[in-house]
């Protein structure tokens, strides 16, 4: 299941369409920051060495006016200034304001509890279920009211995230209980997952492959092992799954609560 | 100076003007200022994300309010009467206006004291919703700063005043102080009246 | 504390009125100087206990869910460390103690009570506080508060386990300790109020004749920064305690939304409220605290930094107009924490460009303490091995905010170990240096002896490569994706790959718990048979020094008046380096 090799002392690789400027960013950042680091650095090291007291060494009262150090000032407040208007303001908003197409994209909608991510989604006929706490239980851990005729379809997996590779995925996030926060380090996603809010947020992977989710706000004593696996199929490899699951949600036995609840579908 | 000689305790400074409690206390009315500042702050949070919260003036009990309301104004008057009492030299007449100053002030907690016992007989408490919750919260801290200032008072008119025989000038300050935070506590509920009980 | 050996000559300064017993004079008393170490002695008590759980739990972190050697042991029976391995709630309950220890119980109590008390009033020629009582309340307000805390780890559910930052609803449906860290919090928000209250007052009222503000040691300036921060940003926490403590005992729903289940069950609650509102009330104090933190850190290494270079500061006028400017702004910045609370562009928008603002005057203020080593005469006295080391330490813990202030590169290092590390760089190696650089420092004039050069050497290398062992090692987890507060983060591939790095820099914290051993040994062998100091050690030139050591009730021995700038070091065609505020 694990692809151990993907992961070391750096950034994870990034299999995300829009990962790729936050991973800019943050080199760019730290090229500046080591610059920034280094030039301070022997500047100080050099002071050490050079100015330390020895005998026939004083201290200089007056020094020379340099503009030097208001020189790097700006310098710093304009590279900042770039940075900001240049990459992250452009950057956040795309990823907060422009969603793709509700109709292009995998839509899906997922519900953090303690300590497990239950994910929903539409179902052929394209509309989620409606859900309600009241109808919580058990074996309906994001309470779909089963009455609602759109509720029939509707897939619901525990910590199992599965979606096409080059599709956008539209993801609403809630949770039931405390605040958690999603996060899959490939797809560069993280998103708080909040009580009575529902954020949206998208991705689109580009590389195939299975990975993990997991959270990154403590939630309780099972925040370690609030963790879920995504798997990032090829559009086939997606279809089959989404039959299969709709299979089993299907065949008519009228009892769906017979299916036993450490399955990762119900 | 063996001893700490701490200056600006009677006499004003004379570059800032004011003696050292005088800034203190407009310091710890500033910190004041920002606690309720964030309780006002959360209450209009609160009650923009609810669509159910009722109008203050159809749950609450407004002509009981604006007893209190004139209670606490007149309690600040009288506060006042006290000090000025003292730069007049007539220590008899600011006992009279100390005593009603805390008499008011006391006044206003036994209202209040009315006002919450309806409400718990009406089965109305602070988990009944997030209108009773904020309403019991802020009302119940600023029924706390009048206690706090009750006491203060009390003190003053009390244990505290031996003050005026040896230093009256300090004595002075001290009335001057507390009747600041007492004027602070005054303001707060003129703030918490129309928001909480008429909007 | 305070048995130094000059205690003898000390009573006779007060011969002549009637004598304080030992429980006025050192237990409840009301000289600054006293509650300036009792402040410090306290804030040191509480960093070693709080640097004790992390110890702990970097076992767990290292050699997950094997026994803690020893101390599994003696709690092998109890129910959080059963079997001697640290459990997941002692692991969250030990991670939310030790934030909340270290800020509020260690760094703001020494930084601010104990440096702030101590030298305020003794670089402002002041005779003490201007309000004494007040200050020995607000000494003993934290000492309860402390025992509060520390009561909270006697409970049976253990102490608070929602982290430092206590964010609901996790912390509305916490157990007990969290009542009691809320109780505890409303002592220390108090003492803290007080305390800062009573430093302006003495900054603006009392300072010596001709002490004017732009005379004041640079010390002075962050104090008196800070403590606007105390006054100004803690009460909104007051209030968020206030709600939340009534969501825990009143049952109301301020951070409770409507619909909540927890565990299968629905929470039987009116709900309607906003969990996001405690994050913006915790913020908006948290992020000033963080300057709480830092300025007055900044004013000790600039005191030992001008004292050892012999020269004067670099662009005083520039500093202190930025520590003013960075108070400000500290306001204006605090929901840089919240970038994952589902923000709208807006927002972001502005934190994210206030957040850029705010790095500024620190790279001034830095850039200035480093400059000034230009052209000066560098004694590498014990202090200033601490005060230098202070400076890469907090322009790391400086640099590795940027890319968590900008919102986009947050997505992806937010809540990780890089947090952590920042942080930490800022607080541990920086600030804890400068508070070490003022002990070594300032201990002189406290106690009427010096303290030792091999073991203060020994102290600040170990230290030194230790705690960089443990925090570098941080920004590799955080670039590798680790989040924070796992407690077996090795169940995670990313994190497993990176678990070699957790051995080291738990090695070096215990490493690092044992260099502490050099610093107790110091300070107490000194106390006896330090090398007798001078009322001037350092050649120094603020008002500390001009007073007899250790400094009698009152201080000064007459009232001084100043009559110069605060660092007049090596001024050309003078036969002393050095000319004290105080001569004319």
């Amino acid at each position: 299941m694990d692809t151990p090799s993907i992961y070391g002392w750096y950034l994870p690789p990034n299999y995300s369409a829009h990962g790729a400027i936050i991973d800019q960013l943050i080199v760019i950042m730290h090229v500046f920051m080591v610059a920034l680091f280094v030039g301070w650095g022997l500047f100080f090291v050099y002071c050490l060495i050079r100015f330390r007291q020895r005998a026939g060494h004083k201290a200089t009262h007056d020094l020379p006016h340099s503009k030097l150090p208001k020189f790097l000032e700006i310098a710093v407040v304009l590279f900042e200034a770039a940075v900001l208007v240049g990459l992250s303001y452009p950057a956040w908003s795309k990823l907060k304001t422009s969603f793709p197409n509700k109709a292009d994209a995998t839509n899906i909608r997922i519900v953090a509890q303690q300590f497990v991510w239950n994910v929903q989604y539409p179902g052929p006929d394209g509309v989620f279920g409606r859900t309600d706490p009241k109808s919580v239980s058990d074996s309906n851990p994001i309470g779909l009211d089963l009455n609602d005729p759109a509720s029939k379809d509707d897939i619901t997996t525990l910590n199992q995230l599965h979606f096409p590779v080059n599709k956008p995925v539209i993801a609403e996030l809630s949770s039931k209980d405390v605040i958690h926060s999603f996060f899959i380090p490939v797809l560069r996603v993280k998103q708080d997952a909040i009580p009575g809010m529902k954020i949206p947020i998208w991705w689109e992977a580009n590389h195939t492959g299975q990975f993990e989710i997991g959270c990154a706000q403590l939630c309780g004593n099972g925040h370690t092992t609030m963790k879920g696996y995504v798997s990032i199929d090829s559009p086939e490899d997606y279809k089959t799954w989404f039959d299969e699951q709709q299979k089993e949600l299907n065949p008519p036995p009228a009892e769906p609560a017979a299916a036993p609840a450490s399955q990762p579908t119900n | 100076m063996s001893d700490a000689v701490i200056h600006y305790i009677e006499e004003p400074h004379p570059v800032t003007g004011v003696t050292n409690s005088k800034l203190g206390v407009w310091l710890f009315i500033a910190s004041e200022v920002m606690l309720f500042g964030a309780l006002f702050s959360s209450y209009i949070v609160l009650r923009v994300g609810d669509a159910t919260w009722p109008h203050g003036w159809t749950v609450l009990n407004i002509p009981l309010a604006t007893l209190n309301t004139m209670i606490l104004i007149t309690s600040s008057v009288t506060m006042v009467m006290s000090w000025a009492s003292l730069a007049m030299n007539r220590f008899d007449r600011f006992r009279l206006y100390m005593l009603v100053t805390i008499l008011l002030g006391c006044a206003f907690m036994v209202v209040k004291g009315f006002e919450y016992a309806h409400k718990f007989e009406a089965d109305h408490f602070p988990r009944t919703s997030n209108f009773y919750g904020v309403y019991f919260t802020m009302t119940g801290l600023h029924g706390l700063h009048v206690l706090g200032g009750i006491l203060a008072n009390l003190y003053f008119l009390t244990v505290g005043s031996k003050l005026w025989k040896t230093h009256p000038k300090m004595f002075m300050g001290r009335i001057e102080v507390a009747g600041l935070y007492w004027h602070f506590v005054d303001l707060v509920w003129i703030f918490l009246f129309p928001s909480i009980y008429l909007l | 504390m305070s048995h130094h050996p000059e205690k003898h000559e000390d009573k006779h300064e007060h011969e002549g009125h009637h004598e304080l017993g030992f429980i006025r004079k050192y237990v409840f008393s009301v000289d600054h100087k006293v509650i300036g170490i009792q402040y410090s002695i306290t804030g040191l008590l509480f960093l070693f206990f709080g640097f004790s759980l992390m110890m702990i739990m970097r076992w767990q972190l290292a050699y997950p869910g094997e026994a803690v050697p020893i101390i599994g042991k003696w709690f092998e029976n109890s129910t959080m460390m059963s079997g001697g391995i640290v459990s997941a709630d002692l692991y969250n309950a030990f991670g939310a103690m030790h934030g909340t220890i270290m800020v509020f119980l260690g760094v703001v109590p020494l930084a601010v009570g104990g440096f702030g008390n101590y030298l305020v009033p003794l670089q402002v020629g002041a005779p003490d506080m201007a309000f004494p009582k007040l200050n020995a309340a607000s000494y003993w307000s934290y000492f309860v508060g402390g025992v509060v805390m520390l009561y909270s780890f006697f409970l049976p559910g253990g102490p608070a386990q929602s982290g430092w930052t206590s964010y609901p609803p996790l912390s509305d449906i916490a157990g007990t300790g969290q009542t009691v860290w809320l109780i505890g919090m409303v002592f220390l928000i108090t003492s803290s109020l007080l305390g800062s209250i009573n430093i302006i007052v003495t900054i603006v009222q009392l300072r010596a004749k001709g002490l004017s503000f732009f005379r004041m040691p640079f010390l002075v300036w962050a104090q008196f920064v800070t403590s606007f921060l105390l006054v100004l940003a803690f009460p909104p926490l007051e209030a968020a305690a206030v709600f939340q403590l009534m969501d825990r005992i009143a049952g109301t729903s301020f951070f409770l939304p409507s619909g909540l289940v927890v565990s299968g069950m629905p929470l039987q609650v009116a709900g309607g409220g906003n969990p996001v509102l405690w994050q913006h009330l915790f913020w908006f104090l948290a992020h000033p605290e963080v300057y709480v933190l830092i300025l007055p850190a900044l004013g000790i290494v600039t005191e030992v930094i001008v004292n050892n270079t012999r020269k004067p500061l670099y662009g005083y006028k520039t500093m202190v107009y930025s520590v003013v400017f960075l108070g400000a702004m500290s306001f204006i910045v605090w929901a840089h924490h919240m970038f994952m609370t589902g923000m709208g562009t807006t927002m972001s928008n502005f934190f994210q460009t206030t957040t850029m603002i705010i790095s500024i005057p620190s790279v001034i203020l830095l850039s200035c303490l480093i400059i000034t080593l230009w052209g000066g005469s560098i004694r590498y006295t014990l202090p200033m091995h601490f005060a230098l080391a202070f400076l890469p330490m907090f322009a790391i813990g400086g640099l590795t905010g940027l890319p968590l202030g900008l919102a986009t590169s947050d997505i992806y290092l937010h809540d990780t170990y890089y947090v952590i590390g920042h942080f930490h760089y800022v607080v541990a190696p920086g600030t804890l240096f400068a508070l070490f650089a003022g002990i070594y420092y300032w201990y002189p004039k406290a106690t009427g002896r010096m303290m030792n050069n091999v073991l203060g050497k020994l102290h600040f290398w170990i230290s030194f490569l230790s705690i960089n062992g443990i925090f570098m090692p941080m920004f590799i987890q955080g670039f590798a994706g680790v989040s924070r507060r796992l407690h077996t983060p090795t169940i995670y591939a990313h994190a497993e790959a990176v678990q070699s790095t957790n051995v080291f820099m738990s090695i070096s914290a215990w490493v690092l718990g044992a260099a502490q051993l050099f610093f107790i040994i110091n300070f107490f062998l000194s106390l006896k048979f330090g090398k007798k100091a001078t009322d001037n050690p350092w050649d120094a030139t603020t008002l500390e020094w001009a007073t007899p050591t250790p400094p009698p009730h009152g201080n000064f021995t007459e009232e001084p008046v100043v009559h110069r700038g605060p660092y007049e070091y090596s001024v050309p065609g003078k036969a002393m380096d050095f000319i004290p505020q105080q001569v004319s």
